[in-house]
Formats: structure tokens, C-alpha cells, sequence
């Protein structure tokens, strides 16, 4: 496969990110607003150019677990769906967090809580960010702003995902996944063999213990709590280790401003036209576009808080990444929130007016 | 004149003395010892060697893969 | 002719197996978990599959099966195992992929998981240990717990009406078309031991040749559990259990 320029919905590039980056297998379950990925993936038939596996499963506990296994016998595995779906996988999430296993799932995020709304939302940050499921885990969350972004995550995630055997995230939502822009289809890679994964990342795969080695095993299970200690912190260093290396994010003209706008997502975009609009009358406004929601860029924050009057974190939620701007800032900067909710994708008057209110008519 | 007859080897310290190898023996030449091992469990023994038949039954049964079981042809 | 049993290799009729690992198992005495093991070590070993096998454990008193059978293992989520397995044999189809699971994992949380592995005709064989119980937390109802049988969670002993009826889980699984192979057995007696691993045998060929699912269920005792000796809970398994879990193939696709 070539490289070519379409124009595509944010779900269906993910199919074909996943059939161009070499994934081995896609196990999915139909929801609203992500089921285009696994149609697509359907329509596509790779199982017989490139090999790759793809599955319908029973439900999201069943896709998650299929990955779990996928991912323990040493092979680029991922799921998508959308968020009561993402509730479901988060035992799952938990496990392969567990047990260091690299996997990528999509979240095409749609309004909550419970069954919610089929519209997007941003309402998955904290799931995303802070846990989930169960224990002391993070993964690894890339948020897309673009079709394109969506598409280049898919690679970008397997690659973080196996240089930290960690499962990554794609925190998107119904705006990216179900819009339609203009997109770059790289040129497909061949799937990874065995011997390129043990060599990038070690020999911890199952798929029957070769003469070579002694049996792998992975678990999630350590029954003597000191055992368990030391794979908690085996798990804070490499956290570490990502919080170091992995920050990624994007600023549009924060250089002079006097007040920055926190986004990210399709929330991004459109703050990228308040930036644009308050300029137009005067007022100096930035936005920082976090890439990564965790590892979260409060470097950054930190930085620009010495020198701006204010910061509006705009989120199609409640409020949750406003308490992660706020803890960058240590207090150096006031933060304010705005975002609509339900499935309502706030205009950019709305947040100007919201910038105002809270900061420029102060 | 020849016959058959097995050979029962116990690894004590493996043993959980549960007794099943002791009721599924036909000849009934099994029993728990009165002593017990370093984990606390009376184990297995052989009471009377010389009428072992090495069917091999009591090894099948173990759980604990405790039993190791030779048989031969031997004068009588 | 010698006139005592020589302890050499060509006089050797049984001996752990190799591939059974020195690891003391952590079952209580007299569990069936470990004969099951064992048979299950030494189809490998004779089938030449230590190279080319995958285990999958539950949650669940096996849940460190992983520690005693000498080939690579997946640790499962509880009730998940064959949702792993259906992965690992979809990306790995000439390997020998197998779960280990009880009750409660496979027939309470697992039933979703397990029924549809069936229904897409997974190749894979699951080795289903029933004995009525909830082994590790503690002795609660099963789904396979027997009406009138006292356990944790039903200390007047299990009543319909409250609790609803043993699941037969095989009977089920015979009804799929991916299921070519459901055989209930047990380990209670050496004859029963040979069966049981004729059974396994067949089931991991099955995998191999791909022709669907394959369940082996073995009931079992759980004496700690059941609070008998371990000689008593074979009784009272022949005695109640083996008649509303009575031994034999379910099916199988392969006879004809």
C-alpha cells in the first residue's frame, strides 16, 4: 500500500492506520460513535493482505480480555470504542497494566454518565487519566485533534506502547471521530516478526517456550505484599521515565499573551478560533494544546504562569483537566474553567464570552 | 518359577499424607506414617514392600506427584 | 532373572511427570487440581507440545496452575480465560492453546466468554474443573453447587427458590455448533485417571486439527471445602455429584 491523500472520517482512518502501521489484530464491539472503525476494518479484509486479525466480540469485556491475550503472546493488538464501552474495559486496562503489556484503544468519547448521550464529550478525562480501573496504573493518553492526528496516533501508540510495555490510550471524541478532512495514509510497514520484538523489547512474550528459554508467565499476581511493592515501583519509575521523555504539546501564540486558553481535542480547534477572534479585538490570547494528557505538560503551565494574567481550561466536561492546569500552575496563576456539556460542543463565541467573564472584564 | 512385583518409592517430604493413594491401593499395602514430615503432614509409606503388585495405582491417584513405581519380573 | 525389583529406567512404570515442575503445589491435600495437572503435563509430553503450548489460569484456586506445568502461561482475568485464548490461538493457529478453569470462574462470571469461545468454534480446549464450590474465597455456592448442599453462602443448604438450580455448563456447551467436543470425567480412581487423560488427549488433537472447541469437564472434590476427608469426598462425590453430573461424552463431532 502507497502512500495517498484522502478524505476520510476520523474512525474510518483508524482501520487504516491500523492495516498501514502492521497491527496484528483488532478486537472490537460495536458503539456508537466509534463503529466505523471496525466496519471499515471489515471492509477492508486484511486477514488477507497483511494477515492481520480482526474480531467482532461478544462485548467490550470480551475485546479488552481478546487484547490481553493478543498482547501477551506478543503481537501489536488494539481495540476501540466509545465510553460506557471504555467503562467496561478498565478491568481489562488494569490488568494489562498489570502485567506491562503494550496494546493501543481508541476512545471515541460520546457524553455521560451512564448509558449519557451519543454526542461528544470530553466527560473521559479523569477515566483516562487518573485510572479507571483498579490500582496504582497510568496509561499512556494521546489526544488527536485532527483526522490526520488520529490516524498518526495509531503508529505513534504502538510505538510508545512497546517502548514502555504500556497500554496507550487515543482519548478522541464523537467530533474527530465521525468528521471528515483531508488525511496522509502512509505507506503500509510490514507487520513485526518475533525476533523484532524480542529484539526491541525483550524475551516476555508467550507463545510457547522455545528450547531457547525457560517458560514465560505473565501475571498480573504477586501474593506477598513486598513482591507486590516492587512491581508498584518498578511501575512509579517507568512512569517516571515517561513523564521525561514523552510530553508532547503544541502553544499558538502564547508568546506575548496575557491570557492562554488549555485545549485539547476538537475543544482545541475551536479555541484555536477564540485565539484568533479576541486577538481581532485587541486582547492577547494564547492556547496550549496538550498532545498528551498524560504524561500532562505541566512544564509548561508552570512556565507560562509566571508571566500571564489567567488561564482558561475550556473541556466539553465538567471540569476535570482544569485540576491538572491548576496543580501546574502551583498557584502562580489563576484558572478558571468553562465547558458545555451533554453532548453540546461549546462555539467559539461562547468560550470568548466565558474568557471575558472570568478574566478580560475583571 | 517367576511373578511380577513392584517397587514403591515414596518422596516423604513431598507428601500430603491425604490418604489417597492408601485407599486406592488393591493390595493394601499402603498407610500414613505416625511420624510426620518437615511440613507437618503424616506421609504416605510402603507397609509390606514384598506384596507391591506395581499397578501403579496409588501413583495415578496422587496429586502431589509423590510416587515413583518400578516393576519387574523377579524369581519367586 | 533378579530376585528384587531393580530401580532401573526399562522397570519404571510411573514417575512425576517431566514436565510437572519441582514447585510443592499450594492445593490442600487430596485435590484434585493436582492429578488434573499432571495429566495434562504428561499429554504435552507425549503429544511433543512442551514447545508449542499456551496455558491460560483462572482466577480460582489454579490461578497459579502457572508455577507447576513447565510451559508458558497467561495469567486470565477472572472468567476471561477463553476470551484470551481465542486471541492467542487467532494470532498463534499453530500453537496448542488451552484454558484452566473452575467453576466459578468459567460457569458464574466466565458464562459469556466461554459459551460464545464455543459458538465461534474457537480452537481451543478448555479443561473445566467442577466440584460445586467456590474453592478459594472460602467454600461459597457455585453455579454447580447441588440443591440441599451446604456452603458458605448457603449454610441451610441451596434451595431454589433462593438460589435457583445447578448449572450443567457441558449439557449447554454440547448444544453449540463450534463445540465439536464436550466429555465429563474425573479423577477419583486410577481407571477413571486413564480415562480422563484419554479425554485431554483428545481434546488438545482436536485444537490442533482445528476442529472447534473441545470441553473437558472433570468433576471434582474440593474436600476442604465440602469439610470431608479427602478418601470421604470421593464418596460423597460418587454418591451425589456423579449423579446429577453423570460421567461419559456429551459430544462428539468426531464419531461417527
Amino acid at each position: 500500500m502507497k502512500e495517498e491523500v484522502k478524505l476520510m472520517k476520523g474512525n474510518e482512518v483508524v482501520a487504516e492506520a491500523a492495516i498501514r502501521c502492521g497491527c496484528d489484530a483488532y478486537f472490537g464491539y460495536p458503539i456508537t460513535p466509534q463503529s466505523e472503525v471496525l466496519e471499515t476494518l471489515m471492509q477492508l479484509r486484511p486477514w488477507e493482505t497483511t494477515g492481520m486479525v480482526v474480531l467482532q466480540a461478544e462485548s467490550e469485556v470480551a475485546a479488552i480480555n481478546m487484547v490481553y491475550g493478543g498482547a501477551a503472546c506478543g503481537k501489536k493488538v488494539m481495540t476501540s470504542s466509545s465510553s460506557p464501552g471504555i467503562s467496561l474495559m478498565c478491568e481489562g486496562l488494569s490488568y494489562l497494566a498489570g502485567a506491562e503489556l503494550p496494546c493501543v484503544v481508541v476512545n471515541v468519547s460520546r457524553g455521560g454518565p451512564g448509558l449519557g448521550t451519543i454526542q461528544p464529550s470530553q466527560a473521559d478525562y479523569f477515566q483516562a487519566v487518573k485510572g479507571g480501573g483498579h490500582g496504582d496504573y497510568h496509561l499512556i493518553v494521546l489526544a488527536p485533534n485532527s483526522v490526520q492526528e488520529m490516524y498518526d496516533f495509531v503508529s505513534l501508540g504502538f510505538e510508545l506502547a512497546f517502548r514502555y510495555l504500556n497500554p496507550v490510550m487515543i482519548l478522541s471524541d464523537g467530533v474527530i471521530g465521525q468528521m471528515m478532512e483531508k488525511v496522509v495514509l502512509s505507506e503500509a510497514v510490514p507487520r513485526w516478526t518475533d525476533e523484532q520484538i524480542v529484539a526491541q523489547s525483550g524475551s516476555w512474550a508467550v507463545y510457547g517456550k522455545p528450547e531457547t528459554r525457560t517458560r514465560n508467565i505473565v501475571t498480573s499476581l504477586e501474593l506477598e505484599a513486598d513482591r507486590q511493592e516492587k512491581v508498584n515501583l518498578k511501575l512509579i519509575e517507568k512512569y517516571r521515565r515517561v513523564a521525561a521523555n514523552e510530553v508532547r504539546y503544541e502553544t499558538f501564540q502564547c508568546e506575548d499573551a496575557d491570557y492562554v486558553l488549555v485545549a485539547y481535542g476538537s475543544s482545541a480547534r475551536i479555541c484555536s478560533k477564540v485565539v484568533e477572534m479576541a486577538r481581532e479585538e485587541g486582547h492577547k490570547v494564547g492556547l496550549l494544546r496538550p498532545i498528551t494528557l498524560y504524561p500532562f505538560p505541566s512544564g509548561a503551565i508552570r512556565e507560562l504562569a509566571d508571566r500571564v494574567k489567567g488561564f482558561l481550561s475550556v473541556e466539553m466536561n465538567a471540569g476535570q483537566m482544569v485540576e491538572d492546569v491548576r496543580l501546574a500552575t502551583e498557584h502562580r496563576a489563576p484558572v478558571a474553567h468553562y465547558g458545555r456539556m451533554g453532548g453540546v460542543v461549546h462555539s467559539p463565541s461562547e468560550v470568548y464570552e466565558a474568557l471575558k467573564r472570568e478574566f478580560i472584564n475583571q | 518359577m517367576s511373578k511380577i512385583k513392584g517397587k514403591v518409592l515414596i518422596d516423604r517430604e513431598r507428601c500430603k499424607g491425604c490418604d489417597l493413594c492408601v485407599a486406592a491401593c488393591p493390595v493394601h499395602i499402603l498407610a500414613l506414617a505416625d511420624q510426620v514430615n518437615a511440613r507437618g503432614y503424616h506421609f504416605s509409606t510402603v507397609q509390606q514392600p514384598d506384596s507391591c503388585i506395581g499397578c501403579a495405582s496409588c501413583a495415578l491417584v496422587c496429586p502431589d506427584s509423590c510416587i515413583t513405581v518400578y516393576r519387574q519380573k523377579v524369581e519367586a | 532373572m533378579a530376585a528384587e525389583v531393580e530401580m532401573k529406567p526399562e522397570n519404571l512404570v510411573y514417575a512425576k511427570p517431566r514436565l510437572i515442575t519441582d514447585k510443592t503445589m499450594h492445593y490442600c491435600p487430596g485435590c484434585s487440581h493436582g492429578v488434573v495437572h499432571k495429566l495434562i503435563a504428561e499429554v504435552i509430553d507425549e503429544m511433543g507440545l512442551e514447545h508449542d503450548t499456551i496455558g491460560i489460569s483462572p482466577v480460582g484456586c489454579a490461578v497459579l496452575a502457572y508455577d507447576y506445568i513447565d510451559v508458558d502461561w497467561v495469567e486470565s482475568a477472572h472468567g476471561r480465560a477463553t476470551a484470551l485464548a481465542t486471541a492467542i490461538k487467532r494470532l498463534r493457529p499453530d500453537k496448542m492453546v488451552f484454558t484452566y478453569q473452575g467453576d466459578g470462574d468459567l460457569a458464574a462470571i466466565g458464562t459469556g466468554e466461554t459459551i460464545h469461545a464455543g459458538n465461534r468454534g474457537e480452537n481451543i480446549t478448555v479443561i473445566f474443573i467442577n466440584n460445586a464450590i467456590y474453592g478459594m474465597t472460602g467454600g461459597q455456592m457455585a453455579p454447580t453447587t447441588l440443591l440441599g448442599m451446604k456452603t458458605a453462602t448457603t449454610p441451610y443448604g441451596r434451595d431454589p427458590r433462593l438460589n435457583g438450580y445447578p448449572y450443567k455448563i457441558g449439557e449447554v456447551m454440547s448444544l453449540l455448533d463450534g463445540v465439536c467436543y464436550v466429555t465429563r470425567q474425573s479423577v477419583h480412581t486410577p481407571a477413571a485417571v486413564r480415562k480422563a487423560k484419554k479425554a485431554i488427549r483428545k481434546a488438545f488433537e482436536n485444537s490442533m486439527a482445528g476442529r472447534g472447541l473441545s470441553l473437558v469437564e472433570i468433576v471434582a472434590t474440593c474436600n476442604s471445602g465440602w469439610k470431608l476427608s479427602p478418601v470421604e469426598a470421593n464418596r460423597w462425590m460418587e454418591e451425589h455429584m456423579m449423579e446429577f453430573y453423570p460421567l461419559g461424552d456429551l459430544k462428539d463431532t468426531e464419531k461417527k
